[in-house]
């Protein structure tokens, strides 16, 4: 089998590193220009409210819930956008365990395709049941 | 205090601590929490919300660089995953059940063995001997790059870092921390990996650890956007500049600092929970 000079590692796993490096880096990008985006809107509305973080009172369920933040958004709401940002950050190790399911599907390596699937699954049931 | 000025004093307090986390290596998790419960009054359960978000954030970023140059072993990640993604829904589900007081004790012990953990020399286990049977039933064995070419080398001890990684997931989820210290004795001391590649493997796997538990913090409402976007921006912008000026610096002196102002955090926090102020 032939081998990189570098790191040692065969081809086909090479590329699946380099995508996975691209993937982190794009969804972190977008996680965070989302984010960017939504603060300055919140700042721009709330900043010169006052900030109450001493007692705990959790977040409305447009805060807490995918469909609640997806409607805010809609709403144009800072604090969804904001929150949406966060959600495309959580979902972006979420979606390397998918392409790396995937990868390893595809060169018929199902021990791996199964150790994948149960992380995969335990991520989907924290976000979407959580 | 208004959202304006807070949200400035907490993105430059998260700038430094992701600074000083990336040219440590300890990440900048363990001081955050710390930050806002003790310097901003915040209460911990938003603190740990908001910190997960920041670990998910550096972590990713730094992977994306480290996954690329091929230290980082991925199928070691993905089977570590499975115990590392369980520990931290436990630790999560644990976090809703235990009064803040508590977990501002545990964070407090885990605070003073990290300091303690950090002084440490860190001593390279190589084997000469076979692998584990599961790392070969796993092809768990790989290379990685040196100056002179790819070197080779043998996992062992497998069920003893999975048992580790289960921990290090618990200790995420209740946190809101990396566990990088935890993550790194299960690969370096129980499975001997080379450092190189366990500090790039922990790093790849705590993104999804802190994703499995930041999931579960987001539905139970401890997730505030306007607590969380500076402490993610900061962080993540601290650790960025860290990271250049990283080959830069002598970090030995710089870990030995950083080792007292975390015993300093701890003792803080233990001395908060205990009297019951957190």
């Amino acid at each position: 089998m032939a081998h990189s000079p570098e790191s040692g590692h065969a081809p086909a796993e090479e590329r699946v590193e380099q995508f996975i490096g691209g993937l982190l880096r794009i969804g972190v990008l977008i996680a965070a220009a989302v984010t960017v985006a939504g603060g300055a809107a919140l700042l721009a509305r709330h900043g010169f409210a006052r900030a109450d973080y001493h007692v705990f009172h959790g977040q409305p369920a447009m805060l807490s819930s995918l469909g609640g933040i997806i409607a805010g958004v809609a709403r144009l709401d800072p604090r969804a956008i904001v929150q949406l940002g966060i959600v495309l950050l959580i979902a972006t190790p979420v979606a390397r365990v998918l392409f790396t399911l995937v990868a390893f599907a595809l060169r018929r390596d199902w021990r791996y395709v199964l150790i994948s699937g149960i992380v995969f699954g335990l991520l989907i049931y924290s976000l979407l049941a959580g | 205090m208004t959202i304006l000025t807070l949200t400035t004093l907490v993105f430059t307090g998260a700038f430094t601590a992701g600074l000083i986390g990336a040219l440590t290596g300890l990440g900048g998790g363990a001081i955050i929490v710390p930050l806002l419960t003790l310097g901003f009054g915040v209460d911990i359960r938003y603190a740990v919300g908001a910190s997960l978000v920041s670990v998910i954030a550096t972590s990713s970023g730094a992977a994306a660089a480290y996954v690329r140059e091929g230290y980082t072993n991925v199928r070691v990640g993905m089977v570590l995953e499975v115990a590392t993604t369980i520990g931290a829904l436990t630790g999560a589900f644990v976090a809703g059940l235990v009064a803040p007081s508590v977990i501002a004790v545990i964070f407090g012990l885990v605070l003073l063995h990290s300091a303690w953990q950090s002084l440490q020399p860190r001593v390279e286990h190589i084997t000469e001997g076979p692998s584990d049977p599961l790392a070969k039933a796993l092809r768990l064995d790989s290379t990685y790059p040196t100056e002179h070419g790819p070197q080779h080398y043998k996992v062992q001890h497998v069920p003893a870092g999975f048992g580790l990684m289960y921990v290090a997931g618990v200790l995420s989820g209740l946190l809101g921390i990396g566990s990088g210290v935890v993550k790194v004795l299960a690969m370096d001391r129980a499975m001997h990996l080379p450092f190189k590649v366990s500090t790039t493997t922990s790093n790849f796997m705590i993104g999804v650890t802190a994703a499995a538990s930041a999931g579960v913090y987001l539905h139970r409402g401890y997730i505030d956007p306007g607590l969380a976007l500076p402490v993610m921006l900061g962080v993540l912008c601290g650790a960025l500049v860290g990271a250049r000026a990283l080959p830069k610096l002598e970090t030995r002196k710089l870990r030995l600092v950083f080792s007292v102002i975390v015993a300093i955090l701890a003792i803080e926090m233990l001395y908060n929970g205990i009297t019951g102020r957190i």
